[in-house]
């Protein structure tokens, strides 16, 4: 089942092998999102993958859609303006946690607001992996990164949260480690027509796992295994007991009026303004008659 | 649409160019003093079925354009110094991924927020040096509301022919000032569309070396799944480290520009037949070098004029022959000099080159250049 999905969805013989490290997460990910397109049975035509800059947005190359990678923080405001030029076109977003939400984080919340429909898939690390390791938005009070050896001074943002707090109107969270729910949670995140985000913990072995002493891969992936709480059950642990624990699944979901579609009201409305002044002009040319009657008769009548 | 005689301001005139051109997408920011290009494509665009979008800030802005010409439309954005330098970034992803979209900015005072109301001339080095690394781009300067209107035209046409970025660098006094335009009937102007692939999508290669080294460009959406990336990349457009595909990618760039200057570059000359003294000037600036240069003729002074209408790629060949023959240069601008050393570079040996400027926030006057040519002798 696998073999054919690999040789129809990715640019198999050309961008191989691909840049990321042994044991990373990134990849799966990627596995994920072409059995979930794969489900939905979208067209590899249509589909558009935007991405940014950072090991999460290498996927580009390596997936055979219309693909642009674009610059460090900008594939939302690239994405923006490609789907509003074509709302027919399914518009992903590849990105990870620097690239969304330091250099991006503008275009990230206003993308929520605007609830344009972008699917948002965003891969959090903890920590900049193409660049070596350094700490990023996402990196825990204490954690370490290459730039800071001795702990992160600083208190890192959920991102979920984030997204939900800007408006987006589907926010959904899981891990490298929880796959069949990814997949669904994709497939879930594609059919909502708004601003989809799956925020997706996938491990750095090479940079976070080795600077905070997490282990291997298979020990980073189990971390995720026991401290995730599906969301569904939170009511069955106590505020103390999910203290260090994070939850999973679909964390928010309120469809509301999608940008592209209000836009194309927009549209229509100045649309139909413009049909009827030609209309009148014309109806003011055709019949000069009538209109000169209408204006000489008298106030009275009416 | 008949033709129409119309009062109306520089930068209703870009908008009202950008859409017989055939632009359908504007993604722009607030900023004085372009916002009345914003203001106006948010009304104009959807009526003819057009999109409209008002980003976050600037860098949003120049990345929506882009996404949108990726996705098939004739894109623009409008702007003023402060924005334009946050711009670059985008510049230079479209200068190196092939992406046509135009870009005005109509310039005020600098460096930084400066002078927001006032009009300048300060960005003409940074039009054409504003993103990092080698690179090639266009730049018109129109002096009036009426080559606004044609000059923004002209931009999209270049920018689809050549797939490159190309700027219109307006300035506050033209952008706000009325003057009279005839807008001819949409029908009659000559609108230029890029070229798209005629071969099937398994033969495609979005940045093939070809003779003239223009590729046609794909839209996304329409059966030919590529790839585009600001990294530099081969033929397929994948990125690449390899020496030679560097080279021809980076040649490529180059002389898709360089060598179709004939095509591309525009200037204005007068009385340079039998002129000892020449005044270069562009932009709002050359409506006073004009007058001065009209009112030293009737005084049988031998001066005159040119007027690079492409500041980039800037008419050499044109300015060398007219250079020639004159003994003292004046470059006029509204700035501490920058075209001057464009014209130094054309000859900087024999003439006597003297800058004209003006940097106040108010237009030069004809009585400030009169009175420095005549300084002279």
């Amino acid at each position: 089942m696998t073999q054919p999905l690999v040789l129809n969805y990715l640019r198999a013989k050309k961008q191989f092998p691909h840049v990321w490290c042994p044991g990373c997460g990134h990849g799966v990910v990627m596995g994920s999102l072409i059995r979930a397109i794969d489900k939905l049975a979208l067209s590899k035509d249509d589909v558009v993958m935007v991405s940014g800059i950072g090991c999460s947005s290498r996927m580009t190359a390596y997936v055979d859609f219309n693909t642009l990678h674009t610059l460090h923080g900008r594939p939302i405001a690239y994405a923006t303006g490609l789907k509003l030029a074509r709302p027919e076109l399914p518009v992903i977003v590849i990105t990870g946690d620097g690239d969304a939400t330091a250099i991006g984080g503008n275009h990230f919340i206003h993308a929520a607001r605007r609830n344009i429909d972008l699917t948002i898939i965003l891969m959090n690390n903890n920590i900049y992996g193409m660049t070596g390791g350094q700490v990023s938005p996402t990196t825990p009070y204490g954690g370490r990164g290459s730039t800071a050896k001795s702990g992160n001074p600083e208190h890192p943002f959920d991102i979920s949260q984030l997204a939900i707090a800007a408006g987006a109107s589907f926010v959904a969270r899981t891990t490298a480690y929880h796959v069949p729910a990814m997949d669904r949670l994709i497939q879930q995140a594609f059919e909502n027509k708004g601003f989809s985000l799956v925020e997706i913990f996938s491990q750095c072995p090479t940079y976070e796992g080795k600077w905070n002493k997490r282990g291997d891969a298979a020990t980073m992936l189990k971390y995720y295994k026991d401290n995730a709480i599906p969301v569904t059950s939170k009511s069955k642990y106590s505020e103390e007991e999910l203290k260090d624990k994070f939850l999973i699944g679909i964390l928010h979901h309120t469809p509301k009026a999608e940008f592209t579609a209000e836009y194309q009201k927009i549209i229509e409305k100045y649309q139909i303004k413009e049909q009827m002044t030609q209309l009148s002009q014309q109806k003011g040319k055709n019949e000069p008659e009538a209109s000169s009657k209408e204006s000489e008769s008298p106030v009275s009548e009416d | 649409m008949p033709e129409k005689t119309v009062l109306m301001q520089g930068n209703e005139a870009c908008s009202e160019g950008a859409i017989a051109a055939g632009c359908r997408f504007f993604a722009g920011y607030p900023i004085t003093p372009s916002t009345e290009i914003a203001e106006s494509m948010s009304e104009k665009l959807p009526r003819v079925g057009g999109k409209f979008i008002q980003m976050e800030d600037e860098i949003a802005s120049i990345s929506a354009i882009i996404g949108a010409s990726v996705g098939g439309l004739k894109s623009m954005t409008a702007t003023s110094g402060p924005g334009f330098s946050l711009m670059q970034e985008g510049i230079g992803y479209a200068c190196m991924a092939e992406i046509p979209i135009v870009i005005a900015n109509v310039m005020r005072g600098g460096p930084s927020t400066g002078l927001p109301t006032k009009t300048a001339q300060g960005d003409v080095m940074q039009a054409r040096w504003g993103t990092h690394g080698d690179h090639f781009l266009i730049v018109l300067a129109p002096e009036s509301v009426k080559e606004t209107f044609y000059l923004t035209i002209k931009s999209f046409n270049l920018s689809e022919k050549y797939r490159v970025p190309v700027i219109l660098l307006l300035d506050e006094a033209i952008g706000h000032m009325r003057e009279k335009v005839v807008i001819p009937d949409y029908g009659d102007i000559l609108t230029e569309d890029r070229l798209v692939p005629i071969v099937p999508p398994q033969w495609y290669k979005p940045y093939e070396i070809t003779t003239d080294f223009v590729t046609p460009m794909a839209p996304f959406g329409s059966g030919y799944r590529y790839n585009i990336t600001g990294l530099t990349h081969d033929e397929m457009g994948f990125p690449t480290n390899k020496e030679s595909e560097i080279i021809s990618k980076m040649n490529k760039l180059r002389d898709k520009i360089m060598r179709s200057t004939t095509d591309i570059v525009d200037y204005e000359s007068l009385y340079t037949d039998d002129a000892n003294t020449l005044v270069i000037t562009f932009g709002s600036a050359s409506r006073s070098a004009k007058e001065a240069v009209q009112y030293l003729r009737n005084h049988r002074r031998k001066v005159g004029f040119f007027r690079p209408i492409t500041v980039w790629p800037f008419p050499e060949k044109q300015l060398r022959q007219i250079i020639k023959k004159v003994d003292q240069v004046y470059v006029v601008e509204m700035n501490q000099g920058q075209l001057i050393d464009e014209v130094r570079k054309v000859e900087c040996y024999h003439k006597k080159i003297f800058g004209i400027n003006r940097y106040d926030g108010e237009m030069i006057t004809p009585n400030q250049i009169i009175a420095k040519i005549r300084e002279a002798k």
